[in-house]
């Protein structure tokens, strides 16, 4: 008798476990609020990109309830955390729409992540706005996929004009073994030829690496002009101060990755004389009056820096941008999300964060060439270069 | 267990999942109780390595990712039907894991686990780097889905049965090949290999088949997850998820077919639950497990029926 | 041959380490056969305490260093009093997955202390300029870390041979119940191992943070080589543990010279199952190990 009741207590105990969540709380209907669902690397290892996001977006959520909302109706966000795993982002995304019963998504943080929501997304025709770079994102265009933050192609064809300007021809590239790295080297490499410039050294390093002597080694011995790092706190801080400790005077060309006053911080004395392509914001103070983001940015730094206590970064505009885009699309929809994504297509001159917007049916990112620019650090700040 | 209690409670755990799967229409519930079909797969395959032959693997999420892999590589770079590539990534993983097994297994305890941890790293790295066939850190899009005639599996519902179909019958093969004589071989095995060994059991060899077999599993299990998900990327096959897989068995019970479901369910319902605790979500996880190891060492399964067993001493007691 | 100086070098470096984290597994594993997989974690909390102390509040260098160490230590007594002495039938297993749950609670811990951001932390020396080898570049934290490494190694040989009470500790490792007959206080040499095991990862912290800055989640990669440079030179042998990290580090250094850095990992795990096939218990490991 003991031994026939184990399987059965079993049984019950896992259609409990089943069960406890069936029953779980459900979304109410007809609720006033415009939902828009938010999924960001929250934690993890690109923690540094969720967690500015979902406190911009809270904050851009914030300020569009201040103003009386959309249409007289509020906005509520309901934000998940993917912990960057691509599994985890797809569960997170259908439990907002069949769930939560989202308008529109904002994130995920990363490429991998986005690619793995995006069948998902097109296929029940909800918006998504991703805060990711990779440009395999908008290229080819889904209809229902947009994205805010700079592609890495911009990044790339940023630096490489600034090389060009200065007579660099022979460059080591340097680049994390992640998404982002890989596709950073993969605009290296194709967008080399165009600017006349020849990679001689390729090297790689894995996230979690704790030195990057041996490739620097290896870059070295092939006499580039410039090295150029690409990848994400701290190893980038980890290869300018490698740098240092050979002896390399070489200039050292970071991605955008980096722009953010943490990096300085990290790399310390080697931080001195690196350049990068940034979004305005690091140099917003430096930007002439006639910019136009310069307002936008000054606002955003400063109610970031009143509400989070500092920490202000790039990052975090991907969101609060797709946020102000959002709430200008939805309006006059009713929530209908066919009209919420042709709305979105529509929006021109949109000034964020990133950039100056302009969306179009063959542009889903909206950013030109000019939403970057070139900084030096110097004296442990940013100095905006021509 | 007898057989006939065993065909009960397979048929009655068959009806369950028919249940579930008719009554759940919420797509996003569906789509949690498939992928816990997939983790009870993974949970059950190395549950028969760990809980019956003692042999522990800290790499298995290597073969998870073999089989995802393999299938994904065939219906993107070859276009594969899936249907073709399913043998093949099958046949493929038990070689492979027969293959590895065989040497790896002479290791015994933590260097056994240290051993198979560096073949999943290995496998992991493999994943990462192979970026012609694999899309490399990025992820291999563009997986198509399992079709049979008109109906597409999807995570939804379809995905759902599929799963818990497949789970349903490892249940039951897994319940006779541990009522079977290698059944009994392996628990001896796992009791005790000398005197496996001096009793006429070809250990060497029943350790790898018994590696291979749970090779498979974890295969299958990928190759379901990538046609249902349509997208892999190596971060999900990574050291962290082999943790989570023997995590899984040990929470559930080891040596438990029905521990292995509950382990599976508890610790991929648990991060679900735990959101609204958001930044604290990390620390209640670490304690949960650290609960439920520390006062249950033997598993929830164990713990579970010997707390219904106390209950029912107590009632005893009383009535008499 | 500068070049290949320049990546023995930093090998020698990160192995050092390593070894480091190693000897604190096996300090543990000697007295309770053992492996912690929070070890890792004391590592990451060497780090950050060091930080919160010497940066933060400007306590003075010397005694950050020991205040983190200590208080890291008695964490480690704290773990093994409240989360490992509590089961009634310890078997490994479970109280493997005790430890990995303890190691996801100090890391989620850590996470709300100190953020997701990592940190910079000064050498123990102000100076940032390298030295010079025969061609190739060290930073003097370098030798601050093959220094201390080498220290407490030798350190550890001592106080096993010649003080009592390290005496007792071995004579735990060698056969826990004949040492408790014998009259030695076992249960207090486990603790003492704990505490031990513990300061040792938060030294390693301490000594490795200034080159490789040090956030919440450094703990997991580090406490893995550690564990892997532990197993390579034999568990359970000290001299194992500094032989398993520094060929585990040089290995990585020079896979990454010569082939590339993304497959540094598969190189370094190739060549472990490859001596675990050849001498399948480490290089200087006792011929059996227990079985779970």
């Amino acid at each position: 008798m003991e031994r026939k009741a184990r399987p059965w207590m079993c049984w019950m105990a896992a259609a409990a476990v089943a069960l406890g969540f069936v029953a779980g709380p459900k979304a109410g209907f007809g609720a006033e609020p415009y939902k828009v669902g938010g999924i960001f690397s929250i934690t993890g290892s690109s923690s540094f990109l969720g967690d500015p996001e979902k406190k911009s977006l809270e904050m851009a959520v914030d300020e569009i309830n201040a103003q009386g909302g959309i249409d007289g109706r509020p906005v509520e966000a309901v934000i998940y955390d993917t912990e960057g795993d691509p599994t985890k982002a797809v569960l997170a995304v259908n439990k907002l729409i069949s769930k939560d019963n989202v308008l529109a998504i904002i994130g995920p943080s990363l490429t991998p992540t986005t690619l793995a929501v995006m069948p998902v997304v097109e296929r029940v025709q909800v918006p998504l706005i991703s805060c990711a770079a990779g440009i395999q994102i908008v290229e080819p265009v889904k209809p229902y996929v947009f994205k805010t933050a700079q592609s890495d192609v911009l990044a790339v064809a940023t630096i490489y004009k600034h090389m060009q300007k200065h007579g660099i021809k022979k460059i080591g590239i340097l680049t994390v073994t992640n998404a982002f790295g890989v596709s950073g080297r993969d605009q290296l490499v194709k967008q080399a030829p165009d600017y006349g410039i020849r990679i001689v050294k390729e090297e790689a390093y894995g996230a979690n690496d704790t030195d990057m002597t041996a490739q620097l080694t290896k870059i070295k011995g092939e006499n580039p002009d410039a090295v150029v790092c690409w990848g994400t706190n701290p190893g980038p801080a980890v290869v300018a101060k490698n740098m240092r400790q050979l002896g390399l005077t070489l200039p050292l060309y970071q991605s955008h990755g980096v722009a953010s006053p943490k990096f300085i911080e990290l790399a310390g004395e080697a931080a001195e004389g690196i350049r990068l392509p940034t979004g305005k914001i690091l140099v917003a103070d430096l930007l002439p009056d006639t910019d136009p983001q310069k307002a936008v940015l000054k606002k955003y730094i400063a109610d970031y820096t009143q509400r989070y206590g500092g920490g202000v970064s790039g990052f975090g505009g991907y969101a609060y941008d797709a946020m102000h885009m959002l709430a200008k699309a939805l309006k006059g929809t009713g929530g209908d999300k066919a009209k919420i994504r042709d709305n979105l297509e529509k929006i021109s001159n949109h000034v964020g964060i990133s950039g100056v917007f302009t969306m179009t049916p063959q542009d889903h990112n909206g950013l030109g060439p000019e939403a970057f620019v070139m900084v030096e650090i110097r004296n442990g700040t940013w100095k905006l270069l021509d | 267990m007898s057989s006939r209690a065993r065909l009960y409670s397979t048929g009655i755990f068959a009806l369950g999942i028919v249940a579930v799967g008719l009554g759940v229409s919420n797509p996003y519930e569906q789509q949690l109780l498939t992928i816990i079909g997939i983790h009870t797969l993974l949970a059950l395959g190395l549950n028969m390595l760990m809980g019956y032959a003692g042999q522990i693997s800290l790499g298995h999420a290597a073969f998870f990712g073999l089989g995802a892999y393999g299938t994904g590589i065939f219906t993107t770079h070859f276009q594969w039907s899936p249907w073709a590539s399913l043998p093949v990534v099958l046949v493929t993983s038990c070689l492979v894991g027969y293959a590895i097994g065989r040497p790896i297994l002479r290791l015994s305890g933590y260097y056994l686990a240290m051993g198979t941890l560096g073949l999943g790293i290995i496998a992991h790295v493999i994943f990462r780097e192979w970026d012609t066939f694999t899309g490399g850190a990025s992820g291999l899009v563009g997986i198509p889905p399992l079709v049979v005639g008109r109906l597409v599996l999807g995570l939804g519902r379809t995905g759902f049965f599929a799963v818990w179909a497949t789970v349903v019958l490892f249940f039951v093969l897994c319940g006779r090949l541990v009522d079977s004589r290698i059944g009994r071989a392996l628990r001896a095995l796992g009791d005790s290999p000398g005197a496996a060994a001096a009793s006429g059991i070809h250990t060497a060899h029943l350790k790898a088949v018994i590696f291979s077999f749970s090779a498979v599993m974890a295969a299958l299990a990928g190759y379901l997850y990538a046609h249902l998900l349509g997208f892999i990327s190596p971060s999900s096959f990574d050291f962290l998820m082999s943790i989570r897989m023997v995590t899984m068995v040990v929470i559930g019970g080891m040596a438990s077919i029905w521990g292995s479901l509950l382990g599976a369910s508890v610790i991929t319902l648990l991060p679900e639950w735990l959101h609204v605790f958001s930044d604290y979500e990390m620390m209640a996880y670490g304690l949960i497990l650290m609960v439920v190891m520390i006062f249950l060492p033997q598993g929830l399964t164990r713990g579970v029926l010997d707390a219904f067993q106390r209950a029912r001493t107590l009632r005893g007691a009383a009535s008499s | 041959m500068s070049e290949f100086l320049q990546f023995l070098l930093t090998g020698i470096t990160t192995g050092a380490i390593y070894g480091l984290i190693a000897l604190g597994f096996n300090v543990l594993y000697n007295a309770t056969d053992l492996i912690n997989f929070a070890q890792g974690e004391f590592v990451m909390l060497g780090g950050l305490g060091f930080y919160t102390l010497g940066v933060v509040l400007g306590w003075p260098l010397g005694l950050s260093f020991a205040a983190a160490v200590a208080a890291v230590s008695l964490l480690g007594l704290l773990l093994e009093r409240v989360a490992l002495r509590p089961v009634k039938k310890p078997e490994p297993l479970p109280l493997i997955i005790i430890t990995v749950g303890a190691s996801i609670f100090l890391r989620g811990v850590a996470m709300r202390l100190w953020g997701k951001d990592p940190y910079s932390v000064p050498g123990l020396t102000a100076s940032a300029e390298p030295v010079k080898v025969f061609g190739a570049a060290v930073m003097p934290q370098s030798l601050w870390i093959v220094g201390i490494v080498v220290a407490f190694m030798v350190g550890l040989h001592l106080f096993g041979k010649r003080t009592l009470t390290g005496k007792a500790m071995e004579a735990c490792a060698i056969h826990r119940n004949a040492a408790w007959i014998l009259g030695i206080p076992s249960d207090r040499m486990v603790l003492l191992a704990f505490a031990f095991s513990a300061g040792l990862g938060a030294v390693g912290g301490v000594i490795i943070a200034p080159i490789t800055m040090c956030s919440y989640d450094m703990g997991t990669m580090l406490g893995l080589k550690g564990f892997c440079a532990a197993m390579l030179g034999g568990l359970g042998s000290h001299w194992g543990a500094a032989v398993g990290g520094v060929l585990l580090g040089v290995l990585e250094s020079l896979a990454v010279g010569y082939f590339s850095s993304g497959i540094k990992d598969a190189v370094a795990f190739l060549v472990l199952l490859g001596i675990l096939f050849v001498r399948p218990a480490g290089l200087l490991g006792a011929s059996a190990v227990k079985r779970f």
